[in-house]
């Protein structure tokens, strides 16, 4: 018998990845003790032996990635984006929360603080309350505490120390806070929205979605007992005919990944519980400034602005490279 | 900025100044998928410095072209991601629906 190398074998195919390592390039394994997989294979000549190319080819993202919005109203957008590698997703996240603009106090001089709340602490506080303004209105402008003036006419001052004086008499802590609502509210702008404490912070959460998928038709008894497991609802019964009822993932968005469902004897087996790699849930929540949308679009953008400044970085280094091969040269020589 | 040789501008490291992972890793994945490249990583050498070094390594071509391809290649995924979302942010609101969670292996 003539040897054949393992991969000319009839049963290994070529140009195409066998099922379970396309599975392990797509999927994250959700088993009972740990996930498995949980890495993007991201190497370009990762599958190179199996005669499939795992480079990045612009055309297949525009063609594969999708965004599906879920829910959008005025503070929340919850979307799905498929067929982006979990970098970038990140990226955006990561943008979202530290690099997109919003107005905030910044620098806080205090007249006379009475209250309970120290100094330092009621500043943070003043810097957490989200502003209604349009951030891409303003231009950055970065003051250094000396320059800071005290301007009592321009300012709530007479409304301040009428409140602290009131504090020190009651001394009572909700009040402390609360009265600098009240002296906000004599500014038009900031009368309704401004110190809204339910609403005073971003917050961005993403997920993976979990997928279930069942291994073997679950039915009748076990198909009540899995649907009974899922403490979110997951699966429904159906009926198949003849007296028959089976289990089906009716809802996979609601799966935390509890996996209350491969839990106990034999039910890794029948249940597999996955995550789409490329896939994500993405939810932001507007402090109100911006709607939530455009908080997004603004996060890419940013994204964008990094890569153009850095391209035009490498670009002039590039074309510097003349002036600057000579000092190379002679440093070369020199350690020669 | 490149470090480099020029003996052989087929590796280089380049640092980038006040970046972070965001951009960092972003360009790493672009990197790693272009055939040219041989190895790249970055790395931040103190947290408390915002700065990030990024490692090329091809297999020929200059790392500085590479890289250049790479970020160029973000920012058009970039401007793909912004149009497809306004797009499904402008059907949502005309129709609602959702069509989600269908997934494919």
């Amino acid at each position: 018998m003539p040897r054949v190398s393992a991969l000319e074998m009839d049963d290994v195919p070529m140009g195409q990845l066998p099922p379970h390592i396309q599975l392990q390039r797509t999927r994250v394994f959700c088993a009972s003790d740990a996930p498995t997989q949980t890495e993007n294979i991201q190497y370009s000549g990762a599958y190179a032996s199996m005669g499939v190319d795992n480079s990045f080819r612009l055309d297949d993202f525009v063609k594969n990635f999708r965004v599906e919005v879920a829910r959008l109203d005025e503070d929340d957008i919850e979307f799905d984006m498929i067929g982006i590698d979990a970098a970038l997703a990140n990226a955006f996240r990561r943008i979202l929360i530290a690099e997109v603009p919003t107005m905030a106090i910044e620098k806080v001089l205090f007249a006379n603080n009475t209250s309970v709340i120290p100094d330092e602490v009621l500043a943070h506080r003043l810097g957490l309350i989200p502003i209604k303004a349009d951030p891409r209105l303003f231009e950055y402008m970065s003051v250094k505490s000396d320059q800071l003036e005290w301007l009592p006419n321009g300012s709530e001052f007479q409304l301040v120390t009428d409140n602290s004086t009131s504090n020190s008499n009651s001394n009572s802590k909700p009040k402390t806070y609360t009265s600098f609502s009240r002296s906000q509210t004599s500014l038009p702008e900031f009368s309704e929205d401004s110190i809204a404490l339910k609403h005073n912070d971003i917050t961005i959460a993403k997920l993976g979605p979990g997928q279930v998928v069942l291994l073997e038709n679950v039915e009748d008894e076990k198909a009540e007992e899995l649907v009974k497991k899922c403490p979110v609802n997951v699966f429904d019964i159906e009926d198949i005919g003849e007296g028959k009822r089976r289990a089906t993932v009716a809802r996979p968005r609601a799966c935390t990944l509890c996996r209350e469902c491969i839990r106990g004897d034999d039910w890794e087996n029948r249940v597999a519980l996955r995550r789409v790699k490329n896939h994500f849930i993405f939810t932001i929540e507007s402090s109100g400034a911006l709607p939530p949308e455009v908080l997004f679009t603004e996060a890419v953008k940013v994204l964008e602005s990094k890569c153009e400044q850095h391209t035009s970085v490498i670009w002039t280094d590039l074309t510097e490279d003349n002036g600057s091969t000579e000092l190379k040269l002679v440093i070369a020589n020199q350690k020669a | 900025m490149e470090h480099g040789s020029i003996k052989d501008s087929s590796s280089s490291t380049f640092s980038f100044a006040d970046e972070d992972h965001t951009l960092a890793n972003s360009v790493r994945f672009a990197l790693n998928q272009d055939p040219r490249v041989t190895f790249c990583g970055y790395s931040i050498p103190h947290p408390a410095d915002a700065l990030v070094n990024i490692r090329v390594q091809t297999t020929g071509a200059p790392a500085s072209e590479v890289l250049k391809d790479a970020v160029q290649d973000l920012m058009v995924m970039c401007q793909h991601v912004r149009d497809t979302f306004d797009k499904a942010v402008v059907d949502s609101k005309v129709s609602g629906s959702v069509k989600a969670m269908k997934i494919k292996p």
